[in-house]
C-alpha cells in the first residue's frame, strides 16, 4: 500500500482518455495546453523558416519566374507572413507561460490544490482548442492552395498580416479572413478566462502568512498579465466583431466613403494588441526571476521593486498603443503624447534587469541549461528594449516605421526574450513536471546554438531596416539580399537548436534519470513536493516561508537534489536578523 | 550582390547603418538616431560586461562559501529607476523636437499630390500634368499632399527620413527640402496585397532649371492621338498591368493585337472594337476576363474622353487586326520610353 502510495502521482492517478480528456486537475490541463501550444509553435515556426527560406533571393526563387507564378509567389508569401503572426501571436506566445507553466505552478506554488475555477479552467482549455482548430484549418487552405493547388473544403486563406488592417481586410482581403478572425476572438476568451481564473486563486487562496510581499514573483508576474487579460482581451473581441460587421454587412464603420474612419480600427485593435505584449513579457520575466534566483543561489535582488515594476507595466502599457500609429495620420499632438508615454514603460524593465544583475552578485551561479537561458533572455531584452527607444521617439521613428528594425525589435523582445524565457522555465520545472531529468549538456549546447542563431538571424534585420527596407515584402530590391542571406542561414540554425531541445526533452521524458524533489534547491512552495506531484500537490501542507530563502535547502549528493537544511543557531546581531527572517505559519 | 557593391562603390548605399542624407532634415533624424544609439551601446556593454563578470567570478565551485550579500539597496534601486528615467526624457525631447520640424511644412511648400492605388503612385503637378514620375527641384520646400484610391498605403523616400501613411478618404501630407542630387528610391510601407513589394517608385532630385523644363514637357497634349495614347499608357498606370509587345503579365491581357480580337468574358464573348474598348476602360472589370481576377482600379478621373479616345489609337495601332487605308500622319516619335 505505501508502495503505490510512493509511486502514485498526478500521472498516474486515474488512466484512460477521459481521465485526461475531463480532467479537472490543472497539472493535466497544463500538460494538454502544453501539446497543442508546442505544436503551434512548430506550425508557426515552420512558416517562418519558409518564408525565410523564399526570401533568400530578391525574387521568390521558390517558384518559376513567369508571370503567372509571380502572382502565386507573393500571394502564398502573403499568406505565410499572415499566418506565421497570427499562429505565433493568438496560438503560442500569449498563452504559452500562463497557459503551461502558470496553470502547472500557480496552484503550487500557493501551497493550494487547484486554482479557485478548476471547470472553468477546462472549458478555457476547449476554447483554444476550438480556436486552434478553426484557425489552422481553414487558413492553412491558403496555403496549401497557393503553394499546391490543393482546395480543402473551406481551406481560405489569410493575407492581410496577423493586424488585419481596413479597409483592406474588409475589402480586398482573401475570404479566410472572417474565419481568422472568428478563431482570434474564441481563442481570446481563453486568455480571458485564465486571467480570471489566476486573479481569483491569488486572491482567495493564498495561504496564512503568504502576504502579497512573501508570494513569488511569478506569482506578481501572473497576476499582472491576468489584470490585462482582462481588461484588454474584451476590446479586441469587440474590435474584431466590428470588422466582421463590416466585412460581411459594410456597417461603415471603418469606410471612409460611408463616413468611418480606415484609422480608427488601428485604434480598436492596438488598444488590446500593445498590452497583449506585456501579456507575453510579464509572465517571461516572471520565470526570469525564479530561474536567476535559484539558480544563483541568492535571494532575489530588489523584491519589491520588481513586483510593483510589474504591476506598473501592466498599467503603463494600456497607455502607449498610439505609438504603432505615429505615421498614420494622427494629429502632432496625439504623437507626441503617445512617445512621451511609450518612454514611460522603458524604465520598469530596465529596473528588472539591473535587479536581476544583482541578485547574480555575489551568488554562486550553476550553468544549468535554465540558467543559460535566462542569462541569454537578459543579453537578448536588453537589446530589443534598447531598440525600443530609437522606435519611441518620433523623429528617429518616422524613418524605421513599418520597416525591418521594427520585426527585428519585436522578435528581440518576443523570441530572444519571451522564448529564451518559456525555454528556462521548461528546463527549470521540467524534473517538477515530469519527474525526470533531462540531460544538462544537450540542453547547454541547445541554448548556446539558439543563441547564436538567433542573433544572425535577427540583428542584420535592424540594419537592413535602418537602411529602408519595408516589412511585409515578398520580393526586394537586390542591395538587401547579403542581409537576407544571412538572416535566413540564422533562422535555419535555430531551427536545428529548437530541435535539439525537442530532442533533449524526448531523451528526458523517456529515459531520463528520476528526478529528486527539489533538484535545484528552490524554496517556493512547488519544490516542497513530490516530483512528479502527487495528484493534490502536497503530501502535507507546506510551512510558508519568504520564497527566496534559498539558505533553508542544503545539497545532498545521495539523491543529486537539495533536502531541507537542519536548523542551525541563529547569529546575533542586527544584519543577521535582515537576513534570516522568521518563519510564521 | 553585384546591385549592392555597385551601390557602396558610387556611395549610394551610404554608411553602415543609414542611406546618404539626402534632405535638410535627415541631419537632424541621424544626429538623434547616432544619440540613442551610443547610449544603447553604453548600457548594452554595460549589461554584458556585469553578466559576463558576474558568471565568471561568481559561478559555482565545490566547496566555496556563499559571500555576504544585501536583498536590496533602495539607494541603488532609486538611482537606477532615475538616472534611465532623465535619459529617456532628454530622448524624448529631441525626438519631438526633429519630428515637429519633419510634420510641419513651410507655408511656401512647392505641392505635389501623391495618389496611390494598388500598386502605384501617380504624381500631380501644380500645373495640372499628371505623372508616373516624381521629380522635384533641389533645395526647394515641397509638400506632398497623400490621397488613396483604394486601401492604406505607405510612402516613404528612406534618403529624406520621411514616411507617411496614405489612408483612403483624408489627406495626410509631410514635406521634404531636398539636399542630394539624384535618383532615390520610394517604397510602399503599409501592406496593400498581392504586389505590395512591387509598389515601388523613384524620386529624382534636379536642379531647378532642369525640373522646370521636365514639367514643361508633361501632358503630350500637342502629340497626335497614337502617341499620345503610348504616352498615356506610360504614366497613368496602365503599363503596371497592361503589356504592349504580346508578354503575359499574368495581371491583365496585353493590348498586342487587342483591337478586334475575341475576348472570352465571363459573360460570353466579345469583340474587342472601339465601343468595347471604351466600356471596359471607362467602367473596369465589367465585363470580368476568363483567366484574370478583375483588379482594374477605377479609371474616372483620371482619363478624360480625349484620354480614352487616344489610347484606343494607340491599341488600334498595335493590332495586327487594323489595317488603315492610309498610314498614320505622322511616324511616332519617341516618346518617354519606360
Amino acid at each position: 500500500m505505501s508502495e503505490e502510495l510512493k509511486t502514485d502521482n498526478y500521472l498516474t492517478h486515474e488512466r484512460g482518455f477521459l481521465s485526461w480528456a475531463l480532467t479537472l486537475d490543472h497539472k493535466r490541463i497544463g500538460l494538454l495546453y502544453m501539446i497543442f501550444v508546442l505544436s503551434a509553435f512548430l506550425l508557426g515556426g515552420t512558416f517562418a523558416v519558409l518564408l525565410r527560406t523564399s526570401l533568400l533571393t530578391p525574387n521568390h526563387w521558390m517558384f518559376p519566374s513567369d508571370p503567372a507564378h509571380d502572382t502565386q509567389a507573393k500571394l502564398f508569401y502573403n499568406n505565410m507572413f499572415s499566418l506565421h503572426g497570427t499562429v505565433m501571436v493568438f496560438m503560442f506566445i500569449i498563452p504559452a507561460i500562463p497557459a503551461i507553466l502558470g496553470n502547472f505552478m500557480l496552484p503550487m506554488m500557493l501551497g493550494a490544490k487547484d486554482v479557485a475555477f478548476p471547470r472553468l479552467n477546462l472549458m478555457s482549455f476547449y476554447i483554444y482548442c476550438l480556436g486552434a482548430i478553426l484557425f489552422t484549418w481553414i487558413l492553412m487552405g491558403g496555403i496549401l492552395r497557393t503553394a499546391f493547388n490543393i482546395h480543402l473544403p473551406f481551406g481560405f486563406g489569410l493575407d492581410t498580416g496577423w493586424t488585419f488592417y481596413t479597409p483592406f481586410s474588409t475589402s480586398k482581403a482573401e475570404d479566410g479572413m472572417v474565419a481568422g478572425v472568428l478563431g482570434a476572438f474564441i481563442l481570446g476568451f481563453s486568455s480571458i478566462l485564465t486571467g480570471v481564473n489566476f486573479i481569483a486563486s491569488i486572491h482567495t487562496l493564498r495561504p496564512r502568512g503568504m502576504t502579497w510581499f512573501r508570494m513569488p514573483l511569478f506569482l506578481w508576474a501572473l497576476y499582472a498579465t491576468s489584470i490585462i487579460q482582462v481588461l484588454a482581451t474584451p476590446v479586441l473581441a469587440i474590435t474584431l466583431l466590428l470588422l466582421v460587421a463590416e466585412r460581411l454587412l459594410h456597417v461603415g464603420i471603418f469606410d471612409s466613403s460611408l463616413g468611418g474612419d480606415p484609422v480608427l480600427f488601428q485604434h480598436f485593435f492596438w488598444f488590446y494588441s500593445h498590452p497583449a505584449v506585456y501579456i507575453m513579457i510579464l509572465p517571461a520575466m516572471g520565470v526570469i526571476s525564479e530561474v536567476i534566483s535559484v539558480h544563483s543561489r541568492k535571494h532575489i535582488f530588489g523584491y519589491n521593486f520588481i513586483a510593483l515594476s510589474s504591476v506598473a507595466l501592466a498599467l503603463l502599457g494600456f497607455l502607449v498603443w498610439g505609438h504603432h500609429m505615429f505615421v498614420a495620420g494622427q494629429s502632432n499632438l496625439v504623437d507626441s503624447v503617445f512617445s512621451l508615454l511609450t518612454f514611460s514603460v522603458a524604465i520598469p524593465s530596465a529596473v528588472k534587469v539591473f535587479n536581476w544583475l544583482g541578485t547574480l552578485y555575489r551568488g554562486s551561479i550553476r550553468f544549468t541549461p535554465a540558467m543559460l537561458f535566462a542569462m541569454g533572455f537578459i543579453l537578448l531584452f536588453t537589446i530589443g528594449g534598447l531598440t525600443g527607444l530609437f522606435l519611441g521617439a518620433l523623429a528617429t521613428d518616422v524613418p524605421l516605421h513599418d520597416t525591418y528594425f521594427v520585426i527585428a525589435h519585436f522578435h528581440y523582445v518576443m523570441v530572444g526574450s519571451m522564448v529564451f524565457a518559456f525555454l528556462a522555465g521548461m528546463y527549470h520545472w521540467f524534473p517538477k513536471m515530469f519527474g525526470k531529468m533531462c540531460n544538462p549538456t544537450w540542453g547547454r549546447v541547445a541554448a548556446i546554438l539558439l543563441f547564436i542563431g538567433f542573433n544572425t538571424t535577427f540583428f542584420p534585420q535592424f540594419v537592413m531596416g535602418a537602411h529602408g527596407a519595408p516589412r511585409r515584402w515578398a520580393t526586394y530590391p537586390a542591395e538587401f539580399q547579403p542581409y537576407h542571406v544571412i538572416s535566413t542561414i540564422g533562422s535555419y540554425v535555430m531551427a536545428i537548436s529548437l530541435i535539439m531541445v525537442a530532442l533533449n526533452w524526448l531523451a528526458g521524458l523517456l529515459w531520463g534519470k528520476k528526478a529528486p524533489a527539489n533538484p535545484w534547491g528552490g524554496n517556493s512552495l512547488e519544490w516542497h513536493c513530490p516530483s512528479p506531484p502527487p495528484h493534490d500537490n502536497f503530501t502535507t501542507p507546506p510551512v510558508v516561508d519568504d520564497p527566496y530563502n534559498l539558505a533553508a535547502w542544503e545539497y545532498d549528493a545521495s539523491i543529486e537534489g537539495w533536502v531541507p537544511r537542519k536548523p542551525q543557531p541563529a547569529p546575533a546581531g542586527r544584519a543577521a536578523a535582515d537576513r534570516t527572517r522568521p518563519v510564521t505559519h | 550582390m553585384n546591385a549592392m557593391l555597385n551601390n557602396l562603390a558610387s556611395g549610394a548605399w551610404g554608411g553602415f547603418w543609414m542611406p546618404p542624407e539626402g534632405s535638410a532634415m535627415a541631419g537632424e533624424v541621424d544626429w538623434l538616431f547616432f544619440f540613442i544609439y551610443w547610449i544603447c551601446v553604453f548600457f548594452f556593454l554595460l549589461v554584458l560586461v556585469l553578466l559576463v563578470a558576474f558568471a565568471w567570478k561568481y559561478r559555482y565551485r565545490e566547496g566555496q562559501p556563499m559571500l555576504d550579500a544585501p536583498k536590496h539597496n533602495t539607494a541603488l534601486e532609486l538611482t537606477w529607476t532615475f538616472i534611465p528615467t532623465l535619459i529617456v526624457i532628454v530622448i524624448f525631447f529631441y525626438g519631438f523636437k526633429g519630428y515637429m520640424n519633419l510634420a510641419v511644412p513651410p507655408p511656401d511648400a512647392y505641392e505635389v499630390d501623391v495618389t496611390a492605388r494598388m500598386w502605384s503612385y501617380s504624381f500631380r503637378y501644380p500645373n495640372g500634368e499628371q505623372s508616373n514620375e516624381l521629380h522635384i527641384p533641389v533645395n526647394t520646400p515641397v509638400v506632398f499632399v497623400l490621397s488613396s484610391d483604394d486601401v492604406i498605403h505607405g510612402f516613404y523616400m528612406p534618403v529624406f527620413r520621411i514616411k507617411k501613411d496614405i489612408v483612403p478618404g483624408r489627406y495626410n501630407k509631410i514635406w521634404v527640402q531636398a539636399t542630394r542630387l539624384g535618383t532615390w528610391d520610394i517604397f510602399c510601407t503599409q501592406y496593400c496585397g498581392q504586389d505590395h513589394s512591387s509598389m515601388r517608385s523613384h524620386v529624382v532630385v534636379e536642379p531647378r532649371a532642369v525640373f522646370v523644363d521636365w514639367l514643361g514637357k508633361l501632358g503630350g497634349g500637342s502629340l497626335p492621338p497614337v502617341e499620345r495614347g503610348k504616352y498615356l499608357w506610360d504614366t497613368r498606370g496602365c503599363q503596371q498591368c497592361h503589356s504592349v509587345d504580346g508578354a503575359a503579365t499574368g495581371k491583365a491581357p496585353t493590348w498586342k493585337d487587342l483591337f478586334m480580337s475575341h475576348v472570352q468574358t465571363q459573360d460570353g464573348m466579345h469583340v474587342a472594337d472601339e465601343d468595347y474598348l471604351h466600356e471596359v476602360i471607362t467602367h473596369p472589370n465589367v465585363h470580368p476576363i476568363a483567366g484574370y481576377q478583375p483588379i482594374m482600379p477605377p479609371t474616372e478621373g483620371l482619363l478624360n474622353e480625349k484620354d480614352v479616345g487616344d489610347i484606343i489609337a494607340y491599341i488600334k495601332s498595335i493590332s495586327k487586326n487594323y489595317h488603315p487605308a492610309l498610314p498614320a500622319a505622322a511616324a511616332p516619335t519617341t516618346g518617354p520610353s519606360k
